[in-house]
């Protein structure tokens, strides 16, 4: 983008058109007239809201990964599971493929997720630049399409349906913080305006 | 918002894929050795190699579509008897087990989105290699869907991860993952990244030629 006063130039990263951006009111999108792909959605208090989302999202975040998930009953026999169960079981059985896209999926993209958006934002709100700040804030977007806990939870309740009735499965604190931290973290991504975030990278270099 | 009438290359300028911001191609600029000014990051007039990249992670994941499909994505073993589950047979045991919405889902999901998946990539590319310029804007319309969804056939290899994890009572049930899982999880990862790699720049590049 090159801002003057009066216009911001910028180009659709869809098809490359270039346009010229009146300043935006808060709420306003700025949609590429060639391609219809979206430009710049300008948010209000875009750094707060975030902000506060990422938090609650960490906290529930550790609380997913601290309490029991599931419990299974068969016959008498009791299972405990975790969040993070399936990742261990496998590497247990060998399929460390598996479980590293599991982790990285569940647990670690979306722990990256989190911890970068605070750490850019945070100090940013307060007039200061963190330490590679441009950097972090590249792979925070980029966790974007392989943080998948909307999807995971989805294969829970699949998983849930094929056992129901089998089984008596009763859902631990951990699932509903996930649930939860899936909710946040949608809040959070909305919030978030990244091009606020880049601009203002830029006023404090 | 007004659309100017050219690019931002037949401007000679770079935008940057990260954070957007417009540089002037600096002198003596060949391919991706320029950083953006705010970002850092490299920055490209389009994403390098984006055709043949894209076409190389295509074929490799047509190539495991089949493994994928043929394989057992796990088994089920109660009572030392063991059960192999495809990806095709999870679904028509969930029709059997009466459950036609939670079918249709995963349905879709493993074997809609995967197949529409490639099919798109394929004619994206195609269309971009023969010059096309028909529907420009519902080309890339395509190519928006396709960078959204393709995360959601994960369900199927997060649904094992969880089977596993509950399930392991040794004498009487036991799930054992299979190779299918593993050619499965390769298929969704290559196309998301065959999706990542294309350009859909380049669809519009062939409107500008005359």
């Amino acid at each position: 983008m090159e801002s003057t006063e009066s216009h911001t130039l910028m180009a659709c990263h869809e098809c490359d058109l270039l346009h010229r951006i009146h300043p935006l009111r808060y709420g306003e999108r700025a949609k590429c007239s060639r391609c219809g792909a979206g430009l710049w959605a300008k948010k209000r208090d875009s750094f707060e809201y975030t902000i506060v989302f990422a938090v609650t999202s960490l906290l529930l975040f550790i609380m997913a990964n601290v309490f029991p998930f599931m419990t299974f009953e068969l016959h008498g026999r009791v299972q405990t599971s975790h969040l993070s169960t399936g990742v261990f079981e496998f590497f247990e059985r060998g399929m460390w493929e598996l479980g590293l896209l599991v982790l990285g999926a569940s647990i670690l993209f979306p722990a990256f997720k989190i911890l970068g958006m605070l750490y850019v934002l945070v100090p940013l709100e307060m007039n200061r630049r963190p330490w590679k700040a441009p950097q972090v804030f590249r792979v925070v977007a980029q966790c974007q399409t392989w943080a998948m806990m909307d999807v995971y939870l989805l294969g829970v309740i699949v998983a849930v349906i094929k056992l129901a009735d089998l089984a008596t499965l009763v859902p631990g604190v951990a699932i509903y913080s996930f649930g939860a931290l899936i909710l946040t973290m949608a809040a959070a991504d909305s919030a978030l305006d990244p091009h606020a975030v880049w601009e203002k990278m830029e006023d404090l270099r | 918002m007004k659309g100017l009438s050219t690019t931002a290359a037949k401007a000679s300028l770079i935008s940057c894929h990260a954070c957007h911001q417009l540089s002037r191609i600096p002198a003596g600029f060949t391919k991706g050795d320029a950083i953006c000014p705010r970002c850092e990051a490299h920055i490209h007039l389009r994403k390098p190699n984006s055709i043949s990249r894209t076409w190389a992670l295509l074929i490799a994941a047509y190539i495991l579509y089949i493994p994928a499909n043929l394989l057992p994505v796990m088994t089920v073993i109660s009572f030392g008897k063991g059960e192999a589950d495809t990806i095709l047979s999870g679904v028509k045991e969930l029709i059997h087990a009466g459950m036609l919405p939670i079918a249709l889902l995963v349905f879709f999901a493993s074997i809609t989105v995967p197949v529409l998946k490639l099919l798109t990539l394929t004619y994206l590319l195609l269309s971009v290699q023969y010059k096309s310029r028909w529907r420009p804007r519902d080309r890339t319309f395509l190519y928006r869907i396709t960078e959204v969804v393709g995360r959601w056939s994960m369900i199927d290899i997060f649904m094992i991860s969880i089977l596993i994890a509950l399930v392991k009572l040794q004498a009487v049930a036991t799930i054992e993952p299979g190779m299918g899982a593993i050619s499965f999880a390769a298929v969704v990862i290559l196309t998301m990244f065959a999706a990542i790699g294309f350009d859909p720049r380049l669809i519009w590049d062939k409107m500008e030629e005359h």
